[in-house]
């Protein structure tokens, strides 16, 4: 399937991660403007997010339904404002309406709505709703004999739901090599560190008991991420875990692995310093 | 003759399913109790057995549907709708994923095993979800009907499915609509409201009234949601009072559907027959069915009582 959109697929590594650190500065200016939004986890997921869809997953935002496309599910739903700046940019919708983010009869909910959206696959919010859709989406695929692939991204919280590991179970069972979960590990959860509230560790030998196969990945990483999400499925007959460590808050200082910053909203001039850092970072040649 | 409605539902999944490619059946551990063993056995890679995994159950069907196959989700209806409530809603209703939902063996039909597995809950949680289509057919021949409806439906679809023998209730020729109500007998002096396996206890009670010199309307509703309004305000209109028959509670279910068009739109009195806000004592369907009063004899008492009032 060929790919119609003009920037995706066309960056190179140095582009998205530029692109990533664009992408937070719109998402942050999108959540000051709303004053409401999962400010840590939109900017731990971004560079991810930004891997996908700029040149991994297999879409093509003038046919978003095409039967054929790759799909991705964002089981983590609450950070719906990392998604919709991605997908805008991505050419899904326009980038001007970021501007009614979670406005009175915007489109824009606070979790995305696939009725209304485009690029989204099925409804979000709640967690440990997105593998078990994801595993069923891996089955239709296996049975309709389609060689497109499904990647769902899940919190490093989110794993507590049960859900989950039902999820994870059948996946192994069916060995659905076509389904690839990608953890955002950034060690984070509303309240609290994940270690503090019910810790997950060792969390890739929990994935290899339930017979995964896993690789860990620096999740902000935007080369190596593109590299592992690119071959995958890693193992044929297998689902893959990619367990991708990421920073809650990543590229500003002052929100960087602060649970605090879950749902905070900045200020004007933490929104001010934000971008300056973020922009220093985007040009800093560093990652 | 009695009927287990399960088997008219496998029987026209099945014949469905040789039609069309794209109909597939997700259960959890559940394919003795759905009927699906032959469902199985003619389509083994169109059936899905998640295991015993009810959000995992209904997850999986979504997800099916994304991949452009009608999945038919079934599953006993206490679990499937108690367990998986949230993916019911957010995953398929609010999703508007073309999910086939089946709760089996529903009401009090597990009888001594008690109120764990009873599902008298079931129209209340899912009739108050938006884009959900709630039906309980009465007997077979509305099952089968029902099961195809449901596969041409685009969109969240629930049937509820009993292993309660039923009698036959639609004569030849009868034809179900989603959203429509049937007329099973004509009257003027009341109108009997009832669905699932209360049908034929609505009917029996019309033959009681008979007896007593009063012309019962029976209504098979077997869609609860979207409600047929037009039926109520017509039954509320020309018969003065109606009387519900549920194997479910009365909060929330068939009658406070049909209550809640009534007092909107033609105030009658009514009475509502159905199990009352208790968990049932222990005891095999039939002995719960007397010791509830969901009986065609409670039915023909609480109707003569309206009747006689607005005489």
């Amino acid at each position: 399937m060929s790919r119609v959109t003009d920037v995706r697929g066309t960056l190179s590594t140095e582009g998205l991660r530029r692109l990533a650190y664009d992408l937070r500065i719109r998402d942050l200016q999108m959540i000051h403007g709303a004053a409401l939004g999962h400010t840590g986890g939109d900017m731990s997921a971004m560079d991810i997010l930004t891997v996908l869809y700029f040149r991994v997953l297999d879409i093509d935002p003038a046919n978003p339904t095409n039967p054929d496309r790759d799909r991705f599910v964002m089981s983590k739903g609450h950070c719906s404002g990392a998604l919709y700046t991605t997908l805008a940019h991505a050419g899904f919708f326009p980038t001007d309406e970021l501007a009614s983010y979670m406005q009175p009869l915007s489109r824009l909910n606070g979790h995305p709505d696939r009725k209304k959206v485009p690029g989204v696959e099925t409804n979000t919010g709640p967690l440990g709703h997105g593998l078990p859709v994801a595993l069923g989406m891996a089955l239709g695929a296996k049975l309709r004999k389609k060689d497109w692939r499904t990647f769902v991204l899940t919190g490093d919280g989110e794993l507590q739901e049960g859900s989950n590991w039902e999820a994870a179970m059948n996946a192994a069972h069916h060995g659905l090599d076509n389904l690839t979960l990608i953890v955002d590990r950034n060690r984070f959860q509303q309240g609290d560190s994940v270690a503090n509230t019910v810790g997950l560790e060792p969390l890739a030998d929990k994935f290899t008991a339930f017979g995964w196969t896993v690789r860990e990945v620096d999740g902000h990483d935007i080369e190596a991420l593109a590299s592992l999400l690119g071959e995958t499925p890693v193992t044929a007959g297998k689902p893959t875990a990619i367990i991708a460590h990421t920073h809650k808050g990543r590229g500003v200082s002052f929100m960087e692995d602060e649970a605090g910053w879950h749902h905070r909203v900045p200020t004007d001039e933490e929104l001010e310093r934000a971008i300056q850092e973020l922009t220093e970072r985007r040009d800093s040649h560093v990652a | 003759m009695l009927h287990d409605c399960r088997l008219a539902f496998a029987e026209s999944l099945e014949a469905l399913a040789k039609e069309r490619e794209d109909i597939v059946a997700v259960a959890n551990d559940s394919i003795g109790s759905s009927k699906l063993g032959g469902f199985r056995s003619a389509f083994p890679d169109r059936m899905f057995n998640v295991g015993i995994a009810e959000q995992t159950l209904v997850g999986t069907g979504a997800g099916l549907a994304n991949a452009g196959l009608v999945p038919f989700v079934s599953s006993a209806s206490c679990f499937l709708t108690g367990r998986a409530l949230e993916q019911i809603k957010a995953d398929v209703a609010y999703s508007n994923a073309n999910v086939k939902l089946v709760g089996m063996s529903s009401g009090m039909a597990y009888g001594a095993l008690g109120p764990t597995h009873h599902s008298i809950e079931d129209f209340a949680w899912l009739r108050a979800i938006a884009n959900l289509v709630v039906v309980a057919p009465a007997d077979p021949e509305e099952t089968r009907q029902a099961v195809r409806a449901a596969a041409e439906f685009q969109g969240p679809i629930f049937l509820r499915i009993s292993r309660m023998g039923v009698p036959e209730v639609h004569g030849p020729g009868y034809r179900f609509e989603i959203g429509k109500a049937a007329v099973l007998r004509d009257g003027t002096d009341v109108t009997l409201i009832a669905n699932g396996v209360m049908a034929h206890k609505a009917l029996e009670a019309a033959d009681r009234l008979a007896d007593r010199g009063i012309e019962a309307r029976v209504l098979n509703m077997a869609t609860v949601r979207p409600i047929d309004r037009e039926a109520i305000v017509a039954a509320a209109k020309e018969t003065g009072g109606i009387v519900t028959a549920e194997e479910h509670t009365v909060f929330g279910g068939l009658g406070s559907a049909v209550a809640e068009v009534v007092v909107r739109e033609a105030p009658v009195p009514m009475r509502m027959v159905g199990v009352p806000g208790e968990f049932a004592p222990t005891g095999e369907p039939e002995f719960l069915f007397e010791h509830f009063g969901l009986t065609s004899e409670n039915i023909a008492i609480k109707a003569e009582e309206l009747a006689r009032t607005h005489a």
